[in-house]
């Protein structure tokens, strides 16, 4: 980048719990802003397919939460942050398949299980803390040379 | 084709009828049109020839150059390809041999339907999924406009795009081989024309996007020629036309309406989109790996299928009713093109491959520190503008504008409502300017100028 100062660009999204209306709109968001941006195609169906997860994530389990990310040139950094019930045994919830998703979400085509499995495996670093009947922090940052 | 920028267009704007309204720019799937100057401009690099603008041109402003009939002379042989939107333009159903005959009449050698292609097409899609050759989603080629939007706005995409040359050009490609194998004259002295409702398939036979040169020769629409075809196609007296690999069935013509591939293809899981808007939200959704279930996807960028499209005569529903008879009746009368011909998979003839490379637009920056930087500006001016979305200014929307003058190629005050803004104040500083009094004049002075 020379010796011109690194941009960065934050965005924000406050999610409702339960609000599958709106569900995906800020991953939606995200992508177009990386796509116009002029980030690899990779680097973007990644980040978003992430956001997209981290979203539906807190929209299906929690009370309600945040969707930060952080863009700058060389990475993307994706922070979920919700108030809910939080996560008992992480290990388990990250196998593919478990999900304590309701019948409800589930006929909606939602809660397969598949959601973290999937945030894992197109992150380039992945970080989950949670506290039962607190809430769960999701970090993750996808590396924009990769791909 | 344009040699500053490398692109083709062939939607063009009659100067003289443009209004300059923002009708065009807010239908415009790629925001590829600005009006400056009081006229409607295409920004190349964007356009993927979807015809959008066309429809939306309350003033007809806007057409699409195809080609003269003068170059029918320039061919010793000359086939045409008639596509099978075509068929449902004619108000008694029409037998489509009599089709046929009736452009022989009009001047063409013979008469080869597209919808042949679509039947060779679909049973090659059919073979490779079924060998395991190709694994879903994959995505139609047969609309040109779903083609090069995935190029521009789904670059990544282009991987997914069904490997194989669309209908019209296979139907171009068959009726060359065949015919000059059987004139036994060479393939250079034949002509082939298609017989088009689609501005995008003007552009993709000038400027082919599959690394594989047109078979086409020249593009005719299908307003361009239905004065005298609807003529002529009442005079038919009797069959003529002989038929045989020119002729498909029922599931070739369906390639024509919305749903007609998925049927013809026949996979367990396929998914079928019409409509610009919706062929963008499901590509949104494939491209977020939501598809994952689905074979195959039938995309079309006009609603209902090619008998919506821009260069038909008749309204598209009203096509798609005679469309769905003659569908019925030859399905009927007649089986698939391989059932019927089996010695056409012993030819060794072979439906061309394609590969569609992608074309990704650069929005802001080449460089993304610089793209970032614009986007941060452009927010910046975004929040200052009214967010009315009006197109006043001459761009399709408020986001569009803040682009724009981060780019250099708007100012703010072509906003009006800023415009009027800056008015405002000036007029305020003006105001309080005059209020203010010279210490040259006198008390009096003043209190008379107060009379006045």
């Amino acid at each position: 980048m020379g010796d011109k100062a690194e941009q960065a660009i934050m965005l924000e999204f406050t999610l409702q719990g339960q609000d599958f209306i709106r569900a995906g709109e800020a991953s939606s968001e995200i992508k177009q802003r990386l796509k116009k941006l002029g980030f690899k195609p990779d680097v973007v169906r990644r980040a978003a397919i992430v956001a997209y997860e981290s979203e539906m994530n807190v929209i299906i389990h929690a009370r309600k939460g945040t969707l930060r990310v952080e863009i700058t040139p060389r990475k993307i950094l994706i922070q979920a942050l919700d108030e809910g019930p939080g996560i008992a045994d992480i290990e388990q919830a990250m196998q593919e398949g478990f999900s304590t998703a309701p019948d409800m979400i589930r006929e909606l085509g939602f809660g397969a299980g598949m959601g973290l499995p999937n945030i894992k495996r197109f992150a380039d670093e992945f970080k989950i803390q949670s506290r039962v009947g607190e809430g769960t922090l999701l970090e993750i940052i996808i590396h924009a040379d990769k791909g | 084709m344009n040699t500053m920028t490398g692109y083709f267009n062939f939607v063009r704007l009659d100067r003289e009828k443009c209004k300059g309204c923002v009708n065009c720019i807010k239908k415009c799937p790629t925001e590829a049109i600005r009006v400056r100057q009081g006229k409607a401009e295409i920004i190349e690099q964007k356009c993927i020839d979807c015809g959008e603008c066309i429809r939306a041109c309350p003033n007809k402003a806007k057409y699409v150059e195809t080609d003269s009939t003068a170059l029918l002379q320039e061919y010793k042989y000359r086939i045409a390809l008639p596509s099978p939107s075509l068929y449902g333009q004619f108000r008694d159903p029409i037998n489509p041999v009599r089709l046929l005959t009736a452009l022989r009449d009009l001047g063409f050698d013979d008469a080869f339907e597209v919808a042949v292609g679509a039947e060779v097409v679909a049973a090659e899609t059919k073979r490779l999924f079924q060998t395991g050759k190709l694994q879903g989603p994959v995505i139609s080629s047969a609309c040109p406009a779903v083609v090069r939007l995935i190029q521009v706005r789904f670059p990544e995409l282009t991987s997914r795009i069904l490997p194989l040359a669309p209908p019209s050009e296979v139907a171009a490609h068959l009726a060359r081989y065949l015919k000059a194998r059987e004139l036994g004259i060479p393939e250079q002295e034949i002509g082939i024309f298609y017989l088009t409702p689609c501005s995008a398939k003007v552009t993709s036979i000038k400027a082919p996007v599959g690394g594989i040169p047109s078979f086409i020769d020249g593009a005719f629409s299908i307003q361009q020629l239905y004065p005298r075809l609807s003529h002529l196609v009442k005079q038919v007296k009797g069959v003529q036309h002989p038929g045989g690999y020119s002729r498909a069935s029922g599931l070739g013509i369906g390639f024509g309406i919305s749903g007609g591939e998925q049927a013809a293809v026949g996979l367990e899981n396929q998914l079928v989109a019409d409509g610009i808007a919706s062929v963008i939200d499901v590509l949104e959704e494939l491209e977020m790996g939501h598809l994952d279930g689905i074979d195959y996807i039938e995309a079309r960028a006009c609603s209902g299928g090619c008998v919506g499209g821009i260069l038909n005569v008749v309204n598209g529903h009203v096509a798609r009713a005679r469309l769905d008879k003659i569908i019925r009746e030859q399905n009927r009368s007649s089986l698939p093109l391989h059932e019927r011909f089996p010695e056409l998979d012993r030819l060794d003839y072979k439906v061309p491959r394609i590969h569609v490379e992608p074309r990704p637009m650069v929005y802001l920056d080449s460089n993304i520190n610089g793209a970032m930087a614009k986007m941060t500006a452009a927010e910046k001016i975004l929040k200052k503008l009214p967010g009315l979305d009006c197109g006043a200014c001459g761009a399709p929307n408020c986001k569009a504008l803040a682009e724009d003058i981060v780019l250099g190629k708007a100012e703010e005050t072509n906003c009006i409502f800023i415009l009027r803004e800056r008015i405002m104040t000036l007029g305020m500083k003006v105001y309080n300017l005059a209020g203010i009094k010279p210490l040259t004049l006198s008390l009096e002075d003043l209190e008379k100028e107060g009379e006045e």
